[in-house]
């Protein structure tokens, strides 16, 4: 690793990429090592030990090496509180476990079944017995099994001389600078020192973006070159240009000063938002857990228009039981007294597999068995949570809204309102993030009470651009022309299926297109009743609405409508709002 | 060979911070120590200092295990772990 300040001649002053939260800082860099890569496995050309090393000296090695992490992870145990520090105590006496290190000794001889490894080659072969026996157990073992895997990479790390993986520790804040980052990094992400997300892949609907809205981080993706500055460089990242620049002047460093002061003026929300002229648009925020609901009201949110009850499953191995769920609900629930809480029912598969529920071989999984089709392959999981739900429901005051994800059809949408109304839950709803439910919303809004348009999948699917890929995240923008016509259509259909009812068929966004002020005037345009994001969005969208009428929305959603590309209508309209570059947006 | 048998006090059975307490203060002994539960076979039994054989043992709140070391001191290293499981580590 490279401490130098200094950055090389050859290197890019300025990068660029695609800004997904806005705000203007300047802080050093420090780079999250890359992923661990798997060891070779001896033959094949591959010398099965070092020149000059012994099965006895590889093995000393292991053993130093595991005493390292031990050491590393029991320093960083100091320094948490609770539950965190628990878990990384014993973490940290598994990187020592003698029952993994004495199988990992044993493949040292050339007497292991398939000949002798190197040590980085025994320890990763170890580890992933120990992981699987683990997760042979099921319950609560098998969820042990990502800390075995993790201590298995920190001592092929050590073994090899390199930093170990995961978000880098620091005393003084920095901007954290990645290929991109996974969710389970999110986890470990402290945002009191990242300053700034930048990363050289991933685009506008990954997991850096999503958690640098969540966190109100300033962030840039799909940099190509941001992961090979040096550490300790100082930099420059507006997040709402997507650009980068290395080693700033005075005029850069006033314009991050000029951010930090405006920011501190948009972070409070009056929690009823309306336009210039009165209309009425709530805004909801999207929460995955009770202590994110309370987060939430407090932010001024005016309910939940987004509660991702997968995030009571992940990390699991086994379905939660009823108890357990209504429990994890209830406390969404009591965040918002009287208020609109929108559940959407478990959305596992792609990106977010389940063991109990999805098929990890499917060869296309964003295409597979996911969202609401899992019932189809595991029955029974949707019902119990579906009465969870209303059990839930019934000892709070929120007003609850269900909502199916992956809905296809329009009996899709009638075979899961019936079961809603099995489970006595009285409103329910469908996400619109399939090209088909937006085309066809007229048909399956007779069925349903509501929609809820997904903006992050029904770009991906209308693109058919995966979300987490870099190169393709121009093509994975939400102001792309096919998806805005895809949220008028799916407005104009719910309209024709009002009349044809009489009763009011609201339709909500709850992707992350809620998110951005200037989509979001756009949305509101083109006939959404409600926008829901995360919480730290809540402020600067609110002070954004503000200063159009419904009428001006209105306008500005057609010149959206009719511009030939993402670009063209993210400044059209962009031009149209003043308000945003006063405010630094 | 000495021998004890002790109930886990644990309401979590020996799982995270009690397994941890545990392979910790077994690894600390020059003796080896080996945990079975209670009516398997002795040459069944598993390495006490290993906290991935503790917890996959799978020992809840209630279930007796059985300890086996041999050697000077062995008597007295396998009280002191006794103790340990007979405590309730989560009650605090």
């Amino acid at each position: 690793m490279n401490n130098g300040v200094s950055t090389a001649a050859t290197l890019p002053v300025q990068f660029s990429g695609v800004g997904v939260a806005s705000g203007r800082v300047v802080g050093p860099v420090r780079q999250m090592p890359k992923p661990v890569q798997e060891p070779a496995a001896p033959g094949h050309g591959v010398a099965a030990l070092p020149a000059g090393a012994t099965a006895e000296s590889e093995g000393l090695r292991i053993k130093d090496a595991a005493k390292s992490v031990k050491a590393e992870l029991r320093a960083r145990a100091e320094t948490a509180s609770g539950e965190g520090r628990e878990v990384l105590e014993a973490t940290a006496l598994m990187a020592a476990d003698p029952m993994l290190i004495k199988s990992a000794i044993k493949l040292l001889s050339a007497e292991a079944d398939g000949g002798a490894r190197t040590a980085e080659r025994a320890v990763w072969e170890a580890g992933a017995a120990v992981a699987a026996k683990l997760t042979a157990l099921g319950g609560y073992m098998a969820e042990r099994a990502t800390d075995v895997l993790d201590v298995r990479a920190r001592i092929v790390c050590e073994l090899r001389g390199l930093p170990a993986p995961g978000i880098p520790s620091a005393d003084a804040p920095f901007i954290l600078a990645a290929e991109d980052l996974a969710p389970a990094d999110t986890a470990t992400l402290d945002p009191a020192k990242v300053l700034a997300l930048v990363t050289s892949s991933g685009g506008p609907q990954s997991h850096t973006a999503i958690l640098a809205r969540a966190l109100g981080l300033p962030a840039v993706v799909a940099a190509p070159g941001v992961d090979e500055i040096a550490d300790g460089t100082e930099i420059y990242v507006d997040g709402a240009a997507g650009t980068i620049t290395v080693e700033p002047g005075d005029e850069l460093r006033a314009a991050a000063e000029a951010w930090s002061v405006q920011a501190s003026a948009l972070a409070a929300f009056s929690g009823s938002n309306t336009l210039a002229d009165g209309f009425v648009l709530p805004l909801l925020a999207n929460v995955g857990t009770g202590a994110d609901a309370v987060k939430a009201a407090a932010a001024g949110a005016e309910g939940v228009g987004l509660l991702r009850t997968e995030f009571c499953f992940l990390d699991r191995s086994e379905e939660p039981t009823v108890a357990e769920q209504i429990e994890a609900y209830g406390a969404v629930f009591a965040a918002f007294p009287g208020k609109k809480v929108v559940v959407r029912t478990l959305d596992a598969g792609a990106d977010k597999p389940l063991p109990f529920l999805t098929n990890a071989d499917e060869p296309n999984p964003a295409l597979g068995v996911r969202g609401y089709r899992t019932d189809l392959t595991s029955p029974g999981v949707l019902a119990r949570q579906l009465e969870a739900i209303a059990a839930a429901e019934a000892a709070h005051s929120a007003e609850v809204w269900v909502m199916a994800p992956m809905i296809s059809t329009a009996e899709e949408a009638a075979a899961f309102a019936s079961m809603c109304t099995a489970a006595g839950l009285k409103t329910p709803g469908v996400m619109v993030e399939v090209p088909s439910a937006a085309l066809t919303s007229a048909h399956i809004l007779r069925e349903a009470a509501f929609a809820s348009l997904g903006t992050n999948d029904l770009t991906q699917y209308a693109m058919a651009a995966d979300r987490q890929l870099g190169p393709l995240a121009t093509l994975n923008d939400p102001w792309q022309p096919a998806v805005l016509a895809l949220v008028k259509l799916t407005a104009d259909g719910a309209s024709l299926a009002s009349a044809a009812t009489g009763l009011p068929k609201p339709v909500g966004v709850c992707g992350e297109a809620a998110a951005d002020p200037a989509l979001a005037v756009v949305l509101a345009g083109l006939g959404v009743a409600s926008l829901s994001m995360s919480a730290r969005a809540l402020a600067a969208v609110a002070a954004v609405l503000a200063t159009v009428t419904l009428a001006q929305a209105q306008e500005l959603a057609a010149v959206a409508l009719a511009a030939p590309s993402a670009a063209a209508a993210r400044a059209a309209v962009r031009d149209g709002l003043p308000i945003l570059a006063e405010l630094g947006l | 060979m000495s021998e004890r048998t002790a109930t886990i006090a644990s309401s979590v059975g020996l799982h995270a911070r009690p397994a941890a307490i545990f392979a910790e203060a077994a690894g600390e002994l020059d003796l080896e120590v080996t945990i079975a539960m209670e009516g398997e076979p002795a040459d069944e039994a598993m390495d006490a200092a290993s906290i991935l054989t503790l917890m996959s043992l799978g020992a809840a709140h209630g279930d007796r295990v059985v300890l086996r070391a041999e050697g000077a001191g062995a008597d007295e290293a396998l009280d002191r772990l006794v103790q340990i499981l007979e405590t309730d580590h989560d009650a605090a």
